[in-house]
């Protein structure tokens, strides 16, 4: 038999139909077109529904005026402010709440988390119960025994409480307490701040390379918080120390002066604060039990002191474990904070619901509601990947 | 395993003693994991303790650097009394060095700075001699090369070797092994045992809990048998596997030298 | 100064000595082993003692179980005689009252269909079986009437022959198959007359009970039927959304990632406004959507995107030569998946997965933004009783409390089922 040289084998035609790639785009045209037939679909029967009940398109609505009142706003309003203005007001009352909330979190979430692995048996199981209390149970709810607490509870302004020589007051109508009056210096301590937290990087840079070279370790935590504090604080001084505080005082039915801290705020941080540390308080355990005991044992073995095995060998590796779920625990006390509209504290899901109800553009309004949570997901979701890619351990 | 030349015995008794154990027991809850240990250990003596899983012997060294707490009995390192006080301990584990079965290094620094961290930190050298000290060890034990690698781009036998430099970046006068190759594939653990064989040819103290009986003929003073928490035996090696004593010493005897 | 050899015989064993066992030792070692320790043991048994006495003191030593009105209860410690009250009404809303058996039975069902699809042996066509005969006893005794339409059974028909078929192709009978393709073909026809209007509207009625529409339930039944039915459609509608988002066609994929990420990076109240509000906008003019279907659809929408995150941690978790043999067995897709990479990556993620139904059930507490009467809303509007205003400790503990054993029992099952699944697996 003659042999062939391999070079003349041919392709086998194949069936059109029976071709996997072929297929494999027929079945995602279809797909896709059957999507993108409901979406018509729906699209069309919008556009119906628009027209017949006459409610207008558009972002136009965003110059009115937007008539109505929000009872805690971080910046300069008042009804016959915009509504594109009260949406900012909206948003930044959110961002309040939620960067409290992620930082105020993480401390007591990460103290339980420390505290469920004590060996203290109490603590131990304080702190288990204290998460499985808390895990256990609608955060909605919380909300709602914490605010009616706070605002039955507390007396109205009139028989507030008072403490520290009657410069705080304590009332359903919330916590009032002086600050200080505005002065000029205090842009400069801004600036000196600034400066401060500079220096203090600096003076970590030089003790390291003073290490280096002589093996002298130096307390550069403690000395870098003072330089950054220190420098305010003299700027301060050469400022004529002014230590003028506006006091709150009561003025017929409620106070003015001073700053207040209002019922709504102090319930929402309260109920999401404690709610997100339980767990966080979990993630920190994992963490921390998904290092290998071998590595505290040898730490320990070379001398290391516990403080030192603490911050130079477990720590780095258990928060390669601790990160990743971290931020997506930060991303849901972001969007918990929505639950704001139920107690009445006036976040961005409260002023648009009352702008949707007052213009009847659900769309539009919807469409700003997804785009702003959106982007924060969207933001710590990429974050989460290049800091997952950057301490990837490195291996065969 | 490659023959070793079988030890000549060696005359230690003018030796001071490094380490000793004196009644020490110790419970695991209700179970007797160390019954009535003795044991002495002069500086330079090279010391092989074998026996079946469960008879002691890893909890019998790591008693030694407090990494397990006996309840009774003293332990006494190099002059200083082993007890809660953690300046004791710190004192004792600066002159102990340890080697795992399970390496336990550091898997988010460099071989390099594994080697220096403990010099930096805990002897405030500077870096640059801990990191002359540090290669001059990894030369010793031949993977200079590695310096700047990641523990997880190693070989087992590799990291098991740096594992060895590491403990010796500080000097230690007393070196502990618990099973050093236990968890090697065949093939490496020869590598570390020739670094191990090196390391007594030069005269350090060593306490190793191992199987590699070949390395015992070849190194050790004294093997010692444990078994359910006692020492059964203890002997030079060539009485020791010439002609155990113990029925149960026997039984293990036959047990491991199968192959 | 060593010893030679033992004498043969065993040495007697040693008790450790007193103070290291026993209560004291326990003790020792977990309470006081250290300053700090005991420190720590003294304030934390003050602290907790000097709570737990006042709690106690307010809400038993001082409480009171007896009054009938709400001015009876001021000044003392808890008022639980309100719970007495209207406990009827927050387990169960208006729900009308004489019937209260008809939702508690529901529940029951719904409790049982839960549990049962948890256990590996029903991972096959009895889940199917219980929850369709569950799904059906709990709208029975909810709506107390239900018409089930003629299109409802041809559709049933034609999605069991087509699965028979496909999946039985290799295996089954010849007469087997022919069952599946007749059942099929009436299926198909029959939804295809109807369609067109040629076979008319008929629906079986089964109206053994009063009616009682879905504005008038409340309570617990609403807060299971939306965690439970959110879950159930959620469970292959997340199943799809992870399979797609591991395919290589790049449409399907898209699709589903954006679909996924979009759903996740939204508060579920945001959702539910969305349905809410624009639910009527996206039908045709006229159309109007039962309020609670409204909420359970965004409950649906919701859970799918989490399920399918899930469900996707599992099929990446199998080894890829599953795929690999189960292709080289000659396997279809939907046979490769149905039969080998689902049962395994589900099994995988069961603790998980009830987390997250865990989840879903504290969810369906936002619902009471839209005006849905769950739990908590029940709870909530037996505050608004001016008779018995004044008391939102004593309700809401209460409610937590029945929200806690809810919860801490699923996860309680969670951790045994995990333990009960690893048993064939090698750790």
């Amino acid at each position: 038999m003659a042999v062939e040289a391999l070079g003349s084998a041919h392709r086998v035609k194949v069936a059109p139909w029976n071709d996997p790639v072929i297929r494999g785009w027929v079945f995602q045209i279809v797909v896709v077109g059957l999507v993108a037939g409901l979406a018509w679909y729906l699209v069309s029967n919008t556009i119906d529904n628009l027209n017949r009940q006459k409610i207008a398109s558009g972002f136009d609505y965003l110059g009115r005026e937007a008539g109505f009142e929000i009872g805690d706003s971080m910046i300069e309003y008042s009804p016959a402010s915009t509504y594109a203005r009260a949406i900012w007001v909206g948003i930044l009352n959110t961002l309040r709440v939620a960067v409290l909330g992620i930082f105020l979190s993480t401390i007591l979430g990460t103290l339980i988390g420390v505290g469920r692995l004590s060996p203290n048996w109490l603590l131990n199981k304080i702190c288990v119960w204290y998460v499985e209390a808390f895990r256990n149970v609608p955060l909605l709810l919380w909300l709602f025994l914490f605010y009616k607490l706070i605002s039955e509870a507390f007396p109205g302004p009139k028989q507030a409480l008072s403490a520290l020589w009657g410069s705080m007051f304590l009332s359903n109508r919330g916590l009032y307490f002086p600050v200080p009056m505005a002065d000029p210096i205090h842009k400069w301590m801004g600036v000196a701040l600034l400066i401060g937290i500079a220096g203090a990087v600096a003076l970590h840079r030089w003790a390291k390379k003073r290490q280096e070279a002589t093996g002298q370790p130096f307390p550069s935590i403690l000395a870098g918080f003072g330089v950054a504090l220190g420098v305010p604080f003299v700027v301060w001084l050469l400022g004529g120390a002014p230590h003028h505080l506006s006091w709150p005082e009561l003025k017929g039915f409620n106070f003015e002066g001073g700053t207040v801290i209002q019922p709504e705020f102090t319930a929402l941080l309260l109920g999401l604060v404690l709610y997100s540390s339980a767990f966080i308080a979990e993630i920190v355990r994992s963490g921390i039990l998904a290092l290998h005991k071998g590595q505290s044992e040898a730490a320990a073995a070379l001398g290391l002191s516990r403080g030192q095995s603490m911050r130079l060998v477990l720590l780095p590796q258990a928060l390669r474990v601790i990160v990743p779920p971290m931020t997506s625990q930060y991303l849901n006390i972001t969007k918990n904070s929505s639950l704001a509209i139920a107690i009445g504290y006036p976040d961005l899901v409260a002023s648009i619901n009352v702008t949707i109800n007052q213009t009847g553009q659900a769309i539009e309004n919807i469409l700003l509601i997804m785009a702003a949570y959106l982007s924060v997901s969207l933001s710590i979701s990429a974050f989460m990947n290049w800091y997952n890619k950057r301490i990837a351990l490195t291996e065969r | 395993m490659a023959a070793m030349a079988a030890k000549a015995v060696r005359d230690l008794s003018g030796a001071p003693s490094l380490i000793e154990l004196r009644s020490v027991n110790k419970w695991f809850g209700q179970f007797h994991v160390l019954s009535d240990i003795n044991l002495d250990v002069k500086e330079g003596e090279k010391i092989v303790v074998c026996g079946p899983s469960g008879s002691g012997k890893s909890t019998l060294i790591r008693c030694i650097n407090r990494l397990e707490e006996h309840q009774a009995g003293d332990i006494v390192v190099n002059g200083v009394t082993l007890s809660n006080d953690v300046k004791n301990i710190e004192a004792i584990r600066r002159e102990v060095g340890m080697v795992f079965q399970s390496f336990n290094l550091f898997p988010h620094l460099t071989i390099l700075d594994n080697l220096t961290l403990a010099p930096i930190w805990v002897k405030k050298m500077p870096k640059k001699d801990a990191e002359e000290i540090a290669m001059a060890l990894l030369n010793r034990v031949r993977i200079p090369e590695q310096a700047l690698k990641y523990p997880g781009q190693l070989s087992g036998g590799q990291q098991q070797r740096v594992a060895i430099a590491r403990a010796l970046c500080m000097r230690p006068k007393i070196m502990l092994f618990d099973e050093p190759t236990s968890a090697l594939d065949p093939e490496m653990v020869k590598e570390v045992l020739d670094v191990m064989v090196e390391l007594a040819g030069e005269g350090m103290t060593m306490i190793c809990v191992t199987h590699e009986m070949g390395f015992a003929r070849a190194v050790a003073d004294r093997v010692i048998f444990m078994d359910r928490g006692e020492i059964v035996e203890q002997n030079e090696p060539e009485e020791f596997f010439a002609h155990p004593r113990n029925e149960r010493t026997k039984l293990f005897l036959g047990q491991i030298l199968h192959h | 100064m060593s010893d030679d050899a033992l004498p043969g015989g065993e040495r007697r064993q040693l008790a450790p000595p007193v103070d290291e066992s026993g209560a004291l030792g326990w003790m020792r070692k977990n309470l006081f082993s250290s300053w700090g320790n005991g420190i720590t043991t003294v304030v934390l048994i003050v602290a907790v003692v000097w709570i737990l006495s006042g709690f106690l003191d307010w809400a038993v030593f001082t409480a009171n179980f007896t009054a009938s009105v709400g001015s009876e209860c001021r000044g003392g410690g808890a008022c639980w005689a309100l719970i007495r009250e209207k406990y009827r009404y927050i387990f169960f809303g208006s729900f009308p009252y004489e019937q209260h058996w008809r939702p508690l039975f529901a529940v029951i069902a719904m409790l049982t269909m839960l549990v049962t699809s948890a256990d590996r042996r029903m991972w096959n066509w009895r889940l199917l079986v219980i929850w369709g005969l569950g799904s059906f006893v709990t709208f029975l005794l909810m709506f107390g009437q239900i018409h089930i339409p003629l299109s409802l059974f041809l559709t049933i028909a034609l999605v069991l022959g087509g699965i028979g078929m496909n999946l039985r192709k290799a295996i089954a009978e010849p007469a087997e198959m022919n069952a599946y393709r007749a059942l099929a073909a009436i299926g198909l026809v029959g939804l295809v007359l109807r369609i067109t209007g040629i076979l008319p509207a008929w629906s079986l009625a089964i109206a053994p009970f009063s009616y009682v529409e879905t504005s008038l339930w409340g309570g617990i039944p609403v807060t299971i039927i939306l965690a439970t039915y959110g879950l159930a459609f959620a469970f292959p509608y997340g199943v799809l959304l992870a399979l797609g988002r591991r395919s290589n066609l790049p449409l399907i994929k898209g699709l589903c990632v954006g679909f996924i990420e979009l759903i996740r990076g939204v508060p579920l109240i945001s959702l539910l406004i969305m349905a809410s509000v624009m639910l009527p906008l996206f039908l045709p003019s006229g159309t109007t959507i039962d309020k609670f279907l409204r909420a359970q659809v965004a409950v649906i929408l919701f859970a799918g995107a989490y399920i399918a995150e899930v469900i996707r941690g599992g099929l990446q978790s199998l080894p890829k030569g599953q795929f690999e043999a189960a292709d080289a067995m000659g396997l279809n897709y939907p046979q490769k998946t149905l039969l080998i990479i689902l049962p395994q990556a589900i099994r995988v993620v069961i603790p998980p997965l009830i987390n997250t139904f865990i989840g879903f059930f504290k969810d369906t507490s936002l619902v009471l933004i839209i005006g849905i009467f769950d739990f908590l809303n029940t709870a909530n509007q037996a505050l608004v009783d001016p008779n018995w205003a004044g008391f939102p400790g004593e309700v809401y503990l209460f409610a937590a409390f029945v929200y806690f054993i809810f919860c801490f029992s699923m996860s309680r099952y969670s951790k045994y089922l995990e333990v009960e699944l690893n048993k064939g697996t090698r750790r």
